[in-house]
């Protein structure tokens, strides 16, 4: 696919100080700079070199990515939720992309 | 008889598949010291001690491109018993950085799962900074096979 | 060139590279369950065929490799699910429709159209895979561009709309003017090809449940396709897989819808009559 798409899954609500489960995943090729074209000239790397989530403004999560992660990165993490609020979660790509997404969650 | 060499290249094809995928013993490469050089960047120095991380792989991939890996680090997430950061390495690999995850207090727990690709059998090593400075870290194999059709 | 010496050669590998695992026999007796229903991936096999009992390909996978499957979210096809659901409703071509403009919602009208192609089409005179069907109605009725068979917008199709009859058992017609087309893949299945001289049957009927090298041999049912395969860090139509079987004992393919393969396809989705479509499925 040639545009990146975030995906992410967050619950929709959870009890407060319960810890949660986010699973995330965005589309790309993670190209890693190791492979040749057909001509036998390195394919310049071009991959998502970092994943940040916030709540609430707050950081939560973050993550280096490196070429050795697989096409379409998938990141699992846990958050410890207090109160109802936003996550927002942003990818980097090596060319200066920033792709974004967020998702609402209620403590009750 | 003599062999032709489409013969040869015919009966190369038929021993080739004879041989048995099994474990590549992975040599102490230049990507290993390379790790080594990384682990000791990331601890300011310090010898990893075993205990408190566990790193979870499949024993045997079947195709190195999409490993699944998992790693949790025992701490309570508050005050000083925090792990600031968990790095991962490839020692196989041409390059031997996978990810660093770092953590805060609103983690909640150390844990986090990704997917990663091994070039061939090799050790996967993951390495936990706490916020006391103490460093841990656990090594597993992950055996990538050589697939007969599917790899 | 001596041809015996290369048979023989052929023979010789095609006998011994099936080698039982110590570990692995067999399928395993994992269940599969998406979002809480299980899906059919082992029952009785067709009545008057080669094999006693059928078995999907994801009883043969590595626990690691069957995890993927059992969620939508960790299913790593699903942001071409995405893509295909959001072309489903993107007006394109020159009569300005979309596909949903005439088959409105997918969930409803693509209930149980993977789990029957290959289809017979009396218009075309031949039967339609997916990805014909598909093209035939985006030149005829959205008088849009065909989209080439491997193309990420035609995979992206075929596995949201193969999702619709995710669950569903596989049915296809092979009698009446079918009959020929089942009677032809099945002449391709049992044919010896290629420098190491094998047939579909050497492998996936003769052999399944061994090891293939370091490879645990399926029955090489297609009910899960498109499927994601680790190895391609993608999604690939059937024709695709069957090519590759082919590159593997060292023929030269048929074309990706070509006859042979149409047939193949059928041939093979009637073996596998009753097991649960897995569509998008993920193997190693």
């Amino acid at each position: 696919m040639a545009n990146a798409k975030p995906r992410v899954k967050v619950p929709k609500s959870a009890k407060a100080g319960e810890i949660i489960t986010i699973k995330t995943l965005i589309s790309h090729k993670m190209e890693s700079g190791q492979r040749k074209d057909k001509a036998g000239k390195v394919i310049p790397r071009k991959i998502i070199n970092k994943f940040t989530c916030e709540f609430n403004g707050t950081k939560v999560f973050e993550c280096d990515i490196d070429p050795a992660i697989s096409v379409n990165p998938y990141i699992e993490f846990t958050a410890k939720v207090t109160e109802s609020g936003e996550f927002k979660f942003t990818w980097v790509d090596d060319d200066g992309s920033v792709y974004e997404t967020s998702k609402k969650i209620e403590v009750k | 008889m003599k062999l032709d060499r489409r013969q040869v290249l015919g009966l190369t094809a038929g021993a080739a598949v004879f041989a048995v995928a099994g474990v590549r013993v992975t040599p102490a490469t230049a990507a290993a010291e390379d790790a080594a050089k990384r682990i000791m960047e990331f601890t300011g120095g310090k010898q990893p001690a075993s205990g408190k991380i566990t790193l979870k792989t499949p024993e045997i991939a079947e195709n190195g491109n999409t490993v699944p890996i998992s790693v949790s680090v025992e701490s309570a997430m508050s005050g000083d018993d925090m792990v600031q950061s968990v790095m991962i390495l490839a020692e196989g690999n041409p390059n031997p950085d996978v990810a660093t995850f770092h953590f805060t207090e609103l983690s909640g727990e150390a844990s986090a799962t990704t997917r990663m690709r091994l070039a061939k059998t090799q050790n996967v090593v993951a390495i936990a900074k706490m916020k006391d400075g103490s460093v841990y870290s656990d090594t597993r194999q992950v055996k990538v096979t050589i697939g007969g059709c599917g790899g | 060139m001596n041809s015996t010496t290369l048979k023989w050669a052929g023979l010789l590998a095609a006998a011994s590279i099936f080698a039982a695992g110590q570990a692995i026999a067999g399928p395993d007796n994992n269940k599969l369950m998406i979002d809480g229903k299980e899906l059919v991936t082992d029952l009785k096999g067709p009545e008057g065929g080669p094999l006693e009992h059928i078995y999907s390909g994801w009883r043969f996978r590595a626990s690691e490799t069957q995890a993927f499957e059992l969620d939508d979210f960790e299913n790593p096809a699903f942001p071409a699910v995405d893509l295909g659901e959001e072309l489903w409703n993107t007006v394109e071509g020159e009569a300005g429709k979309s596909c949903a403009t005439c088959h409105n919602d997918a969930s409803e009208t693509m209930k149980g159209v993977r789990a029957s192609m290959p289809k017979w089409n009396e218009k075309l005179g031949k039967p339609h895979t997916l990805e014909t069907q598909i093209n035939a109605c985006r030149t005829e009725n959205l008088k849009a561009e065909a989209w080439k068979w491997e193309a990420p917008n035609m995979l992206a199709m075929t596995s949201y709309i193969g999702l619709q009859s995710r669950g569903m058992p596989v049915n296809v017609q092979t009698d009446g003017p079918m009959q020929s087309w089942n009677d032809k893949g099945k002449e391709l299945y049992y044919s010896r090809v290629g420098q190491l001289d094998m047939s579909c049957a050497n492998c996936h009927e003769d052999n399944y449940g061994k090891m293939i090298r370091a490879d645990h041999l399926s029955q090489g049912h297609i009910n899960g396709f498109p499927t994601y395969r680790l190895k391609w860090g993608g999604l690939g139509s059937i024709h695709r897989r069957f090519s590759g079987c082919m590159k593997n004992i060292r023929a030269t393919p048929y074309k990706r819808g070509s006859d042979e393969f149409i047939a193949l396809e059928l041939y093979l989705a009637s073996r596998g009559t009753g097991l649960a479509v897995e569509t998008p499925a993920v193997r190693n």
